[in-house]
């Protein structure tokens, strides 16, 4: 009755389990894994993005990643919560001009509205000259901002279509900040 | 990165991170790799346990500092004191890599005899132009020494007629052309035959003018600037020197601890100057490491959306007379004759078959006159300044916050509240997208007139693409789940607006619309994508982005792929053609989709070769370490055994090693270029440096705007005046925008004492877009800080965790005060000076918020590159709140992201956490 | 892709563990309560009552695992902490500056298994030449920012185990110390007996929870999630007597490097105290870490408690006889 059990291995063998105990394993069975890249910054870790019934369930470090080897920073390891999270906006919001309050709009509304502000602007400024007579052929009055947190391809769709297509001058991402 | 740029050839990071477990001794400067690339700084850690030696230069003890085996601490602004001062002691001691320099470098270069440096004007460079307050490099005479052909290596003292160049005179006033275009490398035409002397005794070789120009920087000198001691800087030095040769190699890390200063292309090019007398370049552990922040800003700067640069590092068309607006010159300006740049033309072209497809033919210049000109400074700051005067109507954020993040942003508010419509991509209600109703110091909402439109962005999990990260590696992301609710990708965004615009301007003849509705846009899947667990996606319009990927490696258009039935893929960039029979959406990244259904961004594939070169594409041509022809002797050989990376093969007749040869494969080391050599012909087989117009490291380098050696100036807000030039406070060459919200404390003054520097924590992210909505990290560093020093804080009464105000001439915030002996008041010009560092993460949006340090900074900009100087400024602090700021959350704690059990999930795998706690 | 995190997805949920006889037939009994089937008042009490003697048959002994932690390589950062969250998705402990150096976590607790701690040691000369630790060092030592994850330490000998009186804490098979929410009665006579202040019971769920080592993970092969995150890999898990090896070499290098003072806490049991099969690498006293110089195991006061008891009982019981009878006429 009285040992001193500080140096004596324990006896596994006859603990009590209890039942939920003994079927316990990891949530990862049975998943769909993805192979992601971290979106914080720029070191590229490899992330292992795990799914159930279309919905997010776990992400941690790509083991395989010859840069990461596995691992992730805090940021890397709160990626989950960019996804999950109850303050992420799923509706497209709008603001009235002088309003002081959001309203719920749909998709097609904005792109509408969105594409018509663009055609507005663009066809009142667009300059095909300045005044010394030199080619411009842009559009000064509109800009864009942003690029290095989202992805190449999107990156490249920006320029096409606002410089190359439009005639957009200001297209700017967070490379100089 | 000009400051690469200038020095090497390539505005990136030279070697890749891992290879940093390869280093003996690694300099940490303007960088805190440990806190803001924490897993990339587990490759220098490695390397410090086989026993390197890791530096760190800050001034603060950070994170990073616990861990190095030395730190010194020096006052924010004097880097390019400390670093010239490096420069001056390993000439003054002879401890530069004699074969290295002599072969690799411009050092024997002879410059023009009208050039007059620092040292014979007090401070300047020959050729400024007072007027517009900018160096006019021609008139300076920067470039190179006129050559005579047959009598090249010989003494040139003569006099140099003035040599016309069609580039200069035509770069418009205040546009900067270097922002991020590599073509723009000399004044001087001929580089490629400029007279040369290989005894470097001629006075006005490079190499005598750079030891001229540093003779100053002693490690005195360097004590009282920077306000550390001779012997902590002779340490760092000796390091360094020991740390370098043959046998031994030492890296510069750098991040915006450099790149955030009005000076800030200079420091990166001191520290060129530095690893090219010391022999590190283009060798395994040595180079310079650019770290970082964004996960694909190194592709944003590629692709590129910037003002002044298309894909691929080819400049933005600036304005022209008639007569030199066209296609033609645009490749005369931009093309080198010499060096890979000589292909220009072949870029240019293939981009625009890219973007206009049929429609781009050799009659219509492949439409060149549909992309838009430069005319003016369109970059971040210039265009918010001209925004907050009222002159931009409307604006897109994708993924950016400049009302929280940007450089005063206080200004950048301003901004947004003068526009008439705003678009913000996001996942969380930032600061730019409330602006307009919780924003403390801003009118109400009745006031302000801006429409704003909210699109919710999938988050990264919820889209696939590729990222390029701080090491050129181009990685693709899968898409793991759809995003939820009216959440859509970016791509989905701007490729939808993209067809309606189209659709608006559908019939249009008039020319100005040609361009819009000949823009090549098909990127619809060809079937409904699936989800990884095989269920169809329930997002419709989603563009394919590996078909927008193959768009950017580039296509063969005059032969059809049978496999496909579509143009041919290019292998890479050395297929293109300047005859329109090729496209390629951005020339760098040629290669990455090389075959179909060979995505190579998404290559996973492991190998015995530590260098894993199929794991992920790396521009350019999947090159690894940049120059690695220089880790090999002018023979070929390697340098070293233990340091061997890339070699001559002569049995084979090619280079081969581990990496890449990022050179002409069978260009024999002794190759010699014929005279007249043209491309890269002309780059003989001992030049690594392949993108410069004569193959070599420029330890000279006069396509900078403020100068062709670095020269220490104090930030445009000091308490100091310039100690090493008196009549020069400041870079000359600074741009300011003077206005109401972005006033300067110009001359040292009582009113604002202390020195101020921002700095980034691991638990947060920029602004806190993506860190201040997550409850994991917030509980980690939950409010705004400000850390200063025992002194400082008795010598105002501010008591450890109690409240302090920090107050610039742009704002004012509240913090609370972290009073640690981390930070150390620093001696300079022997006066007291304080510092005090401000994290940048809080601001009035999020589930927790704070004093925002970017409301401190001011909108000042380095002449090449239009960044701020975020990382020295002066301010005034003081104990105490701000009367009636108390900010409170805009998103009410939310301690768990869900509570939902796993779907599919039994009771016994469902996360301990939420088994105890939430049910 | 050979890697465990890929083959797992291949793997179906486990059913039903093999029970012992009674445990079957008390299963049966309260089957309705452990399937969510129609419930009615009766089942559910009887359910509650019998479910914890509802026990399995223990699992094969495996090799014992524990957590070796680094400290001079550890650079604060904080992903053991946001791994372990993420992984057993347990809810952040709101948000309060503590002031105290970059520690706004402050303790480990029932929602908080892993706690980072930072202790600054500056001294007041105004020198800027640091000699951080693990290093050659010929400054001042106390120069320095130490920082040390910390965890549940996982003792052979548990006290937090041995003062369970519910059988609710359990030494897995990996010899793990592993509470058992479903049978905790939130009694918190563990949080009592942990000489580390590791456990505290949960306001939200009124059970006692602190690291479990990842169990789930471990049982399909996975290494623990803060020790997979760790950038710098300052957590080492592993089998225990491979990971003392690697600690002792570690320990021998660094005495080589001019750092002297680095020892390991908790490898070997002390006098007082069993082995932990969770033990750190540190370079200054236990209690500069917050931790115990001395950490005293309370089943040692057990004995002589005891045996006061008894004698004191005896005594008493002496006194009144002798009150009885000799005070007796």
């Amino acid at each position: 009755m009285f040992r001193f059990p500080l140096t004596k291995k324990p006896q596994t063998s006859r603990k009590p389990f209890s039942v939920e105990t003994l079927a316990k394993n990891s949530r990862l069975r049975g998943a769909n894994v993805t192979q992601g890249i971290c979106p914080y910054c720029a070191v590229g870790c490899g992330q292992l993005i795990y799914s159930k019934g279309g919905e997010l369930i776990d992400i941690e470090g790509d083991p395989d990643s010859p840069i990461s080897t596995g691992h992730l920073c805090p940021k890397g390891a709160n990626a989950y919560q960019l996804s999950v999270n109850s303050h992420r906006v799923r509706d497209v919001l709008y603001r009235a001009p002088y309003s002081d309050q959001w309203e719920t709009k749909t998709l097609e509304w904005a792109l509408d509205q969105i594409a018509q502000r663009v055609k507005t602007t663009r066809d009142a400024d667009f300059a095909t000259r300045d005044e010394q007579g030199r080619l411009l052929n842009s559009v000064r009055s509109i800009g864009s901002l942003g690029g290095a947190t989202i992805d190449n391809e999107e990156n490249y769709l920006i320029k096409k279509l606002l410089g190359g297509g439009l005639g957009v001058v200001s297209i700017e991402n967070q490379a100089r900040i | 990165m000009p400051g690469l740029g200038a020095s090497f050839g390539r505005g990136a990071a030279t070697n890749y991170q891992q290879d940093m477990a390869n280093s003996d001794c690694i300099l940490f400067m303007g960088s805190n790799m440990a806190e803001a690339q924490p897993v990339g700084f587990r490759w220098p850690m490695e390397g410090k346990l086989k026993g390197a030696t890791l530096i760190h230069v800050d001034p603060r003890f950070t994170r990073m500092s616990a861990v190095c085996d030395l730190y010194v601490g020096i006052r924010s602004g004097s880097d390019i004191a400390f670093l010239g001062g490096l420069v001056n002691y390993v000439l003054t001691n002879d401890r530069w890599f004699h074969e290295y320099v002599l072969a690799y470098t411009n050092a024997s270069t002879i410059i023009d005899e009208g050039f007059r440096d620092t040292e014979d004007l007090a401070g300047m460079f020959s050729g400024f132009d007072q007027q517009h307050d900018s160096y006019d490099s021609k008139k300076g005479h920067w470039g190179y020494e006129e050559s005579r052909p047959g009598n090249a290596e010989q003494d040139g003292s003569k006099h140099t007629p003035e040599v016309e160049s069609a580039k200069d005179p035509h770069v418009p006033q205040g546009y900067s052309r270097m922002g991020s275009s590599e073509p723009y490398t000399s004044p001087y035409e001929d580089i490629i035959n400029a007279p040369r002397d290989p005894t470097l005794q001629h006075p006005r070789c490079v190499m005598q003018i750079l030891r001229r120009h540093f003779a100053r920087y002693t490690p005195e000198a360097v004590s009282q600037v920077c306000g550390c001691k001779p012997e902590e800087f002779i340490r760092v030095a000796e390091l360094l020197c020991t740390n370098s040769g043959r046998e031994r190699t030492t890296c510069i890390a750098y991040a915006l601890g450099w790149t955030q200063h009005t000076t800030g292309v200079q420091i990166i090019r001191t520290a060129g100057i530095l690893q090219l007398l010391l022999g590190n370049m283009g060798r395994p552990g040595g180079g310079i490491m650019a770290l970082r922040g964004h996960s694909t800003i190194q592709g944003a700067t590629d692709i590129a959306t910037l003002y002044d640069s298309l894909p691929g590092y080819l400049p933005q068309p600036a304005v022209h007379d008639p007569e030199h607006e066209d296609l033609s010159w645009y490749i005369e300006y931009g093309r080198m004759p010499t060096g890979y740049w000589a292909n220009f033309s072949k870029f240019i072209v293939s981009l625009l078959k890219a973007w206009y497809g049929d429609a781009a033919t050799p009659d219509n210049d492949f439409g060149f006159s549909w992309v838009p000109r430069v005319d003016g400074d369109y970059s971040q700051l210039a265009y918010f300044d001209r925004m907050s005067k009222g002159g931009v109507k409307g604006y897109f954020l994708a993924g950016q916050n400049p009302g929280g993040g940007g450089p005063n942003a206080g200004l950048h508010r301003a901004g947004l509240r003068n526009l008439e419509w705003l678009v913000v991509l996001d996942w969380f209600e930032t600061e730019s997208a409330v602006f307009w109703k919780n924003d403390p110091n801003a009118p109400p909402p009745s006031e302000i007139g801006t429409e704003v439109f909210f699109i919710p962005a999938a988050a990264a999990q919820e889209k696939e693409g590729s990222l390029t990260q701080t090491q050129r590696l181009i990685q693709w992301h899968k898409k793991a789940i759809d995003p939820s609710g009216d959440c859509r990708s970016d791509a989905w965004f701007f490729y939808n607006l993209g067809k309606r615009l189209k659709q608006l301007y559908a019939g249009s003849t008039d020319p100005r619309d040609q361009g819009l509705l000949n823009l090549t846009w098909d990127y619809d899947f060809d079937e409904q994508p699936r989800l990884p667990d095989g269920t169809l996606s329930r997002i419709e319009g989603e563009p394919d982005l590996e078909k927008v990927l193959m768009e950017i490696n580039g296509h063969r258009l005059n032969e059809i792929d049978p496999r496909t039935g579509e143009p041919h893929l290019v292998s890479g960039y050395s297929e293109l053609k300047d005859d329109g029979t090729t496209a390629c959406g951005c020339w760098v990244y040629s290669g990455v989709f090389p075959e179909p259904g060979r995505n190579r961004a998404d290559e996973r594939k492991l190998s015995d070769n530590p260098i894993q070169p199929e794991w992920g594409f790396a521009w350019p041509n999947n090159v690894r370490v940049l120059y690695n022809r220089a880790s090999a002797d002018p023979e070929g050989r390697p340098w070293s055994e233990r340091k061997k990376l890339v070699w001559w093969d002569s049995e084979k007749r090619s280079w081969v090693g581990l990496d890449k040869p990022d050179f002409e494969l069978t260009k024999p080391p002794d190759y010699q270029p014929p005279l007249g050599a043209t491309g890269m012909d002309a780059i003989a087989g001992t030049h690594p440096f392949i993108t410069k117009a004569d193959g070599l490291g420029w330890l000279y380098s006069p396509g900078i705007k403020d100068g062709p050696l670095p020269t220490h100036y104090e930030p445009v807000e000091s308490p100091f005046g310039n100690l090493l030039y008196p009549k020069h406070s400041t870079n000359p060459t600074v741009r300011l925008f003077p206005g109401p919200l972005n006033h300067i404390a110009h001359m040292p003054t009582a009113e604002y004492p202390v020195v101020a520097t921002t700095f980034r924590l691991t638990e947060h992210y920029l602004s806190g877009p993506m860190s201040r909505f997550n409850s994991w990290l917030n509980e980690l560093q939950p409010e705004m800080f400000a850390e200063l020093s025992f002194e400082l804080a008795a010598e105002r009464g501010i008591v450890h965790g109690g409240w302090m105000t920090i107050h610039t001439p742009r704002g004012q915030i509240e913090a609370r005060a972290m009073v640690t002996r981390r930070l150390r008041p620093f001696v300079v010009e022997g006066r007291v000076v304080h510092q005090i560092g401000l994290p940048f993460h809080w601001a009035f949006a999020g589930e927790v918020v704070g004093g925002n340090a970017n409301d401190l900074t001011a909108l000042v900009a380095d002449p090449n590159v239009s960044m701020h100087e975020s990382k020295a400024f002066t301010c005034q602090v003081q104990a105490g709140r701000l009367e009636g700021q108390a900010l409170h959350p805009t998103a009410p704690t939310a301690h768990w992201p869900t509570l939902d059990p796993i779907p599919d999930t039994p009771a016994s795998a469902q996360p301990e956490g939420r088994i105890g706690h939430g049910k | 892709m050979a890697s465990r995190e890929h083959e797992l997805s291949a793997l179906p949920q486990t059913s039903d563990p093999p029970r012992g006889r009674l445990s079957q037939l008390l299963a049966r009994l309260i089957s309705p309560y452990l399937h969510g089937e129609p419930r009615g008042p009766v089942p559910e009490v009887l359910g509650r009552l019998i479910y914890p003697f509802v026990r399995g048959e223990a699992p094969k002994p495996q090799q014992a695992t524990g957590f070796y932690t680094d400290t001079t390589v550890c650079i604060g950062c904080k992903a053991c902490e946001v791994a372990c969250k993420q992984w057993n998705q347990l809810p952040s402990d709101g948000f309060n500056w503590s002031g105290n150096s970059y520690d706004n976590t402050n303790e480990l607790s029932a929602t908080t298994w892993r706690h980072v701690k930072f202790i600054e040691q500056f001294s007041e000369q105004t020198s800027n030449v640091l000699a951080p630790m693990g290093t050659v060092s010929d400054e001042s030592p106390l120069n320095r920012w130490l920082m040390m994850s910390d965890h549940c330490k996982h003792c052979l000998a548990a006290p937090c185990h041995q003062a369970c009186p519910t059988g609710a804490i359990i030494q897995n098979e990996f010899e793990n110390v592993y509470i058992q929410a479903d049978i905790c009665n939130g009694c918190s006579s563990c949080i009592a007996a942990c000489p580390f202040g590791v456990i505290t019971r949960s306001e939200m769920g009124g059970h006692s929870h602190k690291c479990t080592l990842c169990y789930d993970r471990q049982r399909d092969g996975l290494e623990p999630a803060c020790a997979k995150a760790c950038p710098t890999q300052s957590i080492h898990f592993g089998p225990v007597e491979e990971l003392r090896e690697q600690a002792s070499k570690r320990v021998d290098q660094l005495h080589e490097r001019g750092v002297p003072q680095a020892y390991l806490y908790g490898d070997v049991p002390s006098e007082t105290y069993s082995a932990m099969h969770s033990f750190y690498l540190l370079v200054d006293r236990p209690s500069v870490y917050g931790l115990p110089d001395a950490p005293f195991n309370p089943w040692l006061h057990m004995m002589g408690d005891y045996v006061r008891s008894v004698a004191g009982g005896l005594v008493a019981i002496a006194v009144l006889l002798v009150v009885v009878f000799l005070l007796k006429p």
